[in-house]
């Protein structure tokens, strides 16, 4: 609770869990929020403007804009995000083996991560896709298949720092069992770094998913999902550039709130970083009171 | 108590295929009775600070025993709460994310040692290192060295272990907070009747607090000798170390 509290006081902060749980809510409700239906076509509504009917206007077939923005949020956001955890949390898991335990397990694991990395990430997603047929669905394995080992190698750089420290050294002295270890030491320490590694990926991985789609690969036509919806605008783009705003703008909020989220996070995590903000406060308090004591002499 | 006997150990040199292997301790040997403070002196290097983490458990030596009151040390029960240990590097010997009071709290939790008292308990061993109890909501990057080193001792004594382990425990401090840290030690060892092990470089440090020294070279045993008879050493290599301090 007072770890939720120290991220409300940064008003960034604050600003971005707005933002991500509002675009989260709405996108799980769709259905309640959306006013008209994402696949209803009014060819005679083509590339209208806005509308107090169709807030933000209509695409190329006539279809609501903002209705199709609130249903691209389940596969751009929420799916994107599953995926992300299921791949960190794997990657997480391997590298916490692999940077506690060293040796030949580390070795072994290293390798194989050495092997998945070996293949640019889009080939070896493509090939994945070739084996699996296309979908959403695919492509989420494919990325949780491909990512994994990226997370593990640096998780494993992060947890390998802090196994080296004497506080760990300690507890193993006393007794305490590795998970134990794992769990009370490690993960507090660690949690910053996998913070910042998956919110910046979160971003690419959103773009990637839309590069797929506009392959064809992923979301199947009639579906809304924002990176298709910016490629349909890409083809109107000099004579409406418009109608890139809408998806642009959300990819950017979303993504950018997630990674301003990270950031705060590490700080709010961080007693170091904790402290020194408040003297910082205090510093810059100080600093006032001097200027108002020159300003009466 | 402590028993270690014909202990070897050697690391890999190299990368994960090479057979070249590293001795860095060869057949030690030696023992250390209930109370007593034994000093470990070598040079950088010498393998002190391998044998520590063999005495503590963390490694397992390649051949030979380390026993504590007849059982092995690397079983995670024969030890619990007997054998605690204090560390040269203080900036990393406590967790940035715990406070001084949740650090001391870890052995005692792992006792499952939590009563009411505990926060009096805490009270008595900041107490006792010569802290004030309104360190302890700190965190270790607010304290200094010796503050710092002064909660690892008050994190090591708190389960009263029969034996504590002190790799350099001093040798980054500076010397008046050196003298001050050895007095708490010495004051320490009398309330609780612990045995020290005191692994270290600085010679005046052990013949000032040690009952028996322990000279090592390049992981094997020089000579063990008494604090009182150190000036009669028979080994060339004890005797060049004695020399090099006395001018």
């Amino acid at each position: 609770m007072k770890f939720f509290l120290n991220v409300l006081k940064d008003k960034l902060a604050a600003l971005s869990l707005c933002i991500i749980v509002v675009t989260v809510s709405v996108g799980i409700f769709a259905p309640l929020f959306a006013p008209h239906d994402p696949e209803e076509v009014h060819m005679e509504l083509r590339f209208a403007s806005l509308s107090w009917e169709y807030l933000l206007g209509n695409d190329h077939l006539g279809r609501c804009i903002l209705s199709r923005l609130i249903y691209g949020i389940r596969p751009s956001v929420l799916w994107v995000f599953v995926a992300l955890v299921l791949s960190v949390s794997f990657g997480a898991f391997l590298g916490f083996i692999a940077g506690y335990f060293r040796g030949k397990t580390d070795a072994f694991v290293m390798r194989v991560c050495d092997v998945m990395l070996s293949f640019p990430g889009y080939v070896m997603t493509l090939a994945l896709i070739g084996i699996l047929g296309v979908g959403l669905e695919n492509i989420l394995i494919a990325f949780v298949l491909s990512k994994w080992a990226w997370f593990a190698r640096i998780i494993r750089t992060s947890v390998m720092q802090v196994a080296e420290s004497d506080y760990i050294k300690f507890s193993k002295a006393l007794g305490v069992s590795d998970i134990k270890i794992m769990v009370k030491h490690i993960v507090p320490v660690a949690l910053p770094d996998i913070a910042v590694i998956s919110s910046s990926s979160f971003g690419s991985m959103m773009l990637q998913i839309s590069g797929f789609s506009f392959l064809g690969l992923g979301i199947q036509a009639p579906n809304a999902e924002w990176g298709m919806m910016l490629n349909e605008a890409r083809e109107v783009m000099f004579s409406r550039p418009e109608f890139m705003l809408a998806p642009g703008l959300a990819i950017i909020l979303v993504v950018s709130a997630v990674n301003f989220l990270s950031d705060a996070l590490q700080v709010a995590l961080d007693p170091k970083l904790m402290i020194s903000k408040h003297k910082l406060q205090g510093l810059a308090r100080a600093s006032a009171a001097n200027l108002q004591g020159k300003e009466v002499a | 108590m402590i028993r270690v006997d014909c202990v070897e150990k050697s690391y890999r040199k190299g990368g994960l295929f090479s057979k070249e292997r590293q001795k860095v301790l060869t057949n030690i040997s030696f023992e250390c009775k209930p109370g007593e403070c034994l000093g470990i002196i070598g040079e950088s290097g010498s393998g002190k600070s391998t044998l520590g983490r063999l005495i503590l458990g963390i490694e397992k030596p390649d051949r030979g025993t380390v026993l504590f009151e007849g059982k092995p040390v690397a079983v995670r029960k024969a030890r619990a709460g007997n054998i605690s240990a204090v560390f040269q590097d203080y900036t990393s010997s406590i967790n940035p994310f715990y406070t001084v009071e949740q650090a001391i709290m870890e052995p005692l939790k792992l006792q499952g040692k939590i009563r009411k008292d505990d926060q009096s308990k805490i009270d008595l061993l900041l107490h006792q290192v010569g802290l004030n109890p309104s360190y302890r909501k700190k965190y270790p990057h607010e304290l200094s060295g010796g503050e710092a080193q002064r909660v690892c001792i008050a994190r090591a004594v708190s389960t009263e272990p029969k034996c504590i382990l002190l790799d350099e425990a001093i040798s980054s401090l500076d010397g008046s907070v050196q003298i001050q840290v050895l007095e708490l030690l010495m004051s320490l060892r009398k309330i609780y009747n612990m045995a020290y092990l005191f692994i270290t470089h600085d010679i005046q440090a052990a013949a000032y607090i040690c009952d028996r020294v322990m000279i090592i070279r390049d992981g094997q045993i020089e000579e063990i000798a008494r604090v009182e008879h150190l000036k009669d050493v028979q080994s060339a290599y004890a005797r060049k170390l004695l020399q090099m301090i006395i001018t």
